[in-house]
């Protein structure tokens, strides 16, 4: 009989299998931010629990100590500074907000079925008397809640960012491409990059208006300003980026491409592009990140709905409140932020393969 | 229980509808109302929270607009179908000072409302002019001849005296403008090159949006403002500043904002506009009776973030008749805010052509104008006509009382008696160009400002 159990193997065999897969979870944990998950789970599969757990605090104890070390400093100190509408509000004020703002969406969708309903009685009481021209289905006219306000703020951000997507990367390739095109675009470059979308709203908005001026068209006039402000803004990152990218691909390649006459199009989807993907997708997170800032500022002096309209109607208000919501607002355009720096690089990890991320 | 519940709810509202009578035919029934954050945009809030809109089957959106200027050109560019406005706007509009368009009213939205506050720093140094009351409290209504020496000590260290208004054709920048004039101060003259106000001012007055007003004065840019609720009470409840004079101390019962609609509007949805002031009167008839006894609920609306936003209680001192001056010194003013009493939300002529007066006063209107032609101007902005139809058919539904509105008015109400006014000179309506000339400062017949100086 040999001296080795075949259980044993079987569960050595399994033990590797799930460190391969842990390994490879732990590339996505990265993406999302949870790379802490990764020597936790290792501890529970059976590696050296003090390595793992010097570990997990270096990734979970240190940001959590971190963030407890924030919150109490600003629990203790906010409350000494006075300002005209009392304290400035600690944490615990800023959650009750989070909670009233909850109820307040709760209480608009209590409003909101109350108005469909009674809709649906006079609709009804038209149909029963056969007066059938006067059915009528409304949208409900109430305030927006706080929730449609991130909504409309997302959708916007990303409209505008699809549309300065558009504009940048063929520009970019071209300008990485050719030196004339390159000459050509750059001082442009130069100049517009560095404008505030506070001096660009004036004029998207004299221009939005003098163009559409349908009323019932696709879409809202706002959305139209605020999602072309972001687009001014945020398509410098892209632009110089893919510029980037492209104009530094292997010289081999482009030698390859010349032996094996390429033409133009193939020789940008099947050379160009995939070497550039990571610049690409590195500019796409910077525009994103900057028409995610470039939004809020635009909705707050524009009053176009989203997240900036509710700060700006808020610090009009001035009441006692005013000051936590504001500041749930804030943590709010932070999250959003962060999640939506953290899509950009998921998608970035999925589509590239390089390690210059 | 809950179907049950929502059968109830169903049939009630089913009443409800059929109960108030829809015999208008709406050319429109979907609107977009803008407003000011200001207590004074009340009949808005409670015409939408108590449904009276859509009684008259009208389904109305009410947008907060970030300043005057914005709100107008919604209402000329058709983005907003009708808005809350200073009496003065439809009236520059229609006469092209400013952006021109033909603007109407056929509904006043209210009496009062508004007052003149100062820094904390002002008043103190004003404080020492003003006689007392027995009990030590300064004596009421505080003329602008005590903030005299106060300007006359800044501009003689080389010190611009700043005030702020919200909008050039305001009732707050007239009525500032009367205050100040009133104590013997200048508060500059407009011309048609020079369109800042401030030719020949003691006081410069620049423009403000209303709820930006405390914070404007906290930074420091200006030294107290004329603007309406809640903005005065909020300087006091933040401890930055110290309402003196309302407008009801200066003028009785003098009018306020107005409900302002293109004339194409009116003149192309004709039975969506009597719907409206139907529905507007209503929430004015609301709001007043029973002795103010609503007050309370529609300061709740009110305080909500959609409307006014500012807390409860600071809302609350004007609407329910009290006005706080100095911290702690609160006084009754059961006048301060008149939504339906007095005839208060019919289109007067004689209230447009006060505001008429006072732009040729200040030179908005640089020529003399004969008498007639304000009438005329009058005549083509308010429409008393539209607001008595609506007012007719309401009495017809049992919704108003037939006795509270002016049948056989024509539109001139009974000249302002000299002790309803600060400075005790009457004014009355059917003599514009009479009145003009007995206001001892501003500009008379014949004159005009030609290049910063008074010619004629």
């Amino acid at each position: 009989m040999t001296a080795i159990d075949p259980t044993i193997l079987d569960a050595e065999a399994r033990r590797a299998r799930r460190f391969v897969r842990i390994n490879k979870a732990d590339a996505w944990f990265c993406v999302f931010g949870l790379s802490w998950l990764t020597p936790i789970l290792r501890a529970a599969a059976g590696d050296n629990p003090r390595a793992q757990a010097g570990e997990v605090w270096r990734l979970l104890g240190v940001p959590i100590l971190s963030i407890a070390v924030f919150v109490t400093m600003w629990a203790t100190l906010a409350p000494t500074v006075q300002t005209s509408l009392g304290a400035v509000p600690g944490p615990v004020q800023v959650w009750e907000q989070v909670g009233e703002l909850r109820q307040d969406s709760i209480r608009e969708g209590e409003r909101e079925a109350a108005f469909y309903e009674r809709q649906d009685a006079r609709n009804a009481d038209a149909i029963a008397n056969g007066n059938t021209n006067a059915v009528r289905d409304r949208i409900y006219t109430g305030k927006p809640t706080y929730y449609d306000q991130i909504w409309t703020s997302i959708k916007t951000v990303f409209f505008g960012f699809l549309i300065a997507s558009i504009i940048a990367i063929p520009l970019g390739i071209a300008a990485g491409l050719s030196v004339t095109a390159n000459a050509a675009l750059n001082p442009l470059i130069q100049i517009f990059k560095p404008v505030s979308p506070l001096a660009w709203l004036p004029i998207v908005t004299m221009i939005v208006s003098a163009v559409y001026t349908t009323n019932d068209g696709w879409f809202e006039k706002s959305f139209l300003v605020s999602a072309i402000t972001v687009t001014l803004c945020s398509l410098w990152p892209t632009l110089i980026n893919t510029a980037l990218g492209v104009s530094s691909i292997d010289k081999d390649l482009v030698s390859v491409s010349r032996v094996l006459k390429m033409n133009t199009y193939t020789k940008i989807t099947k050379l160009v592009l995939p070497s550039a993907l990571p610049l690409i997708f590195t500019g796409l997170r910077l525009s994103l990140g900057v028409g995610w800032m470039v939004l809020i500022a635009a909705e707050m002096l524009a009053q176009n709905p989203g997240l900036g309209k509710f700060v700006w109607d808020e610090f009009q208000n001035g009441s006692s409140q005013s000051l936590a919501r504001i500041m749930v607002a804030v943590f709010t355009i932070g999250i959003i932020g962060f999640l939506l720096d953290r899509v950009m690089y998921a998608l970035q990890s999925m589509f590239t393969f390089s390690n210059s991320r | 229980m809950k179907k049950t519940l929502a059968i109830l709810l169903a049939t009630s509202s089913l009443l409800a509808t059929t109960a108030a009578a829809q015999s208008l035919d709406l050319e429109k029934e979907d609107l977009t109302l803008g407003f000011i954050k200001l207590t004074d945009m009340a009949p808005l809030a409670v015409a939408y929270e108590l449904r009276y809109f859509e009684d008259e089957g009208l389904f109305v959106t009410l947008e907060a607009q970030a300043n005057w200027k914005v709100l107008l050109d919604g209402v000329i560019s058709g983005e907003l179908d009708g808005a809350h406005m200073l009496a003065g706007q439809p009236l520059a509009a229609t006469i092209g000072y400013g952006t021109e368009a033909h603007i109407i009213t056929p509904f006043s939205m209210g009496l009062n409302g508004n007052a003149i506050t100062v820094s904390n720093e002002i008043w103190d140094e004003m404080k020492p002019n003003v006689p007392l009351m027995e009990d030590g409290r300064p004596q009421h209504p505080i003329s602008a001849s005590a903030l005299a020496p106060v300007v006359e000590n800044h501009l003689d260290r080389g010190e611009p005296f700043n005030m702020g208004m919200v909008f050039p054709v305001s009732n707050h920048n007239y009525e500032i403008r009367y205050w100040l004039a009133a104590g013997g101060l200048e508060p500059g003259f407009y011309s048609e090159q020079d369109i800042s106000g401030q030719i020949g001012a003691d006081v410069l007055l620049s423009v403000t949006p209303p709820p930006q007003m405390p914070s404007t004065m906290e930074a420091g840019t200006i030294f107290g403002y004329a603007v309406g609720e809640p903005w005065n009470q909020q300087a006091v409840f933040k401890g930055i500043g110290v309402p003196v004079i309302t407008d009801y101390d200066m003028w009785k019962n003098n009018p306020e904002k107005v409900f302002g609609i293109t004339a194409e509007f009116a003149e192309d949805y004709p039975n969506t506009t009597i719907a409206l002031t139907k529905a507007l009167i209503r929430a004015t008839i609301w709001l007043d009776e029973n002795d103010n006894a609503n007050r309370e609920e529609a300061v709740q609306m009110l305080a909500r973030p959609e409307y006014v936003g500012a807390d409860a209680e600071v809302i609350a001192n004007s609407m329910t008749g009290f006005f706080e001056f100095e911290k702690g010194d609160v006084r009754p003013a059961p006048d301060f805010n008149v939504f339906f009493r007095y005839n208060a939300t019919y289109p007067f002529y004689s209230d447009a052509i006060w505001y008429l007066t006072q732009m040729r006063r200040w030179g908005q209107i640089a020529e003399t104008m004969s008498d007639e032609w304000y009438f005329e101007t009058a005549a083509d902005v308010y429409r008393p006509d539209i607001y008595l139809e609506a007012a007719r058919l309401l009495v017809g539904e049992g919704l108003a009382n037939e006795a509270d509105f002016p049948w056989d008015s024509d539109g001139f109400k009974a000249a302002t008696p000299a002790e309803d006014i600060i400075d005790a000179i009457p004014y009355d309506g059917r003599a514009p160009n009479a009145y003009i000339d007995s206001l001892p400062i501003g500009l008379k017949s014949g004159q005009t400002v030609i290049d910063g100086e008074i010619q004629g």
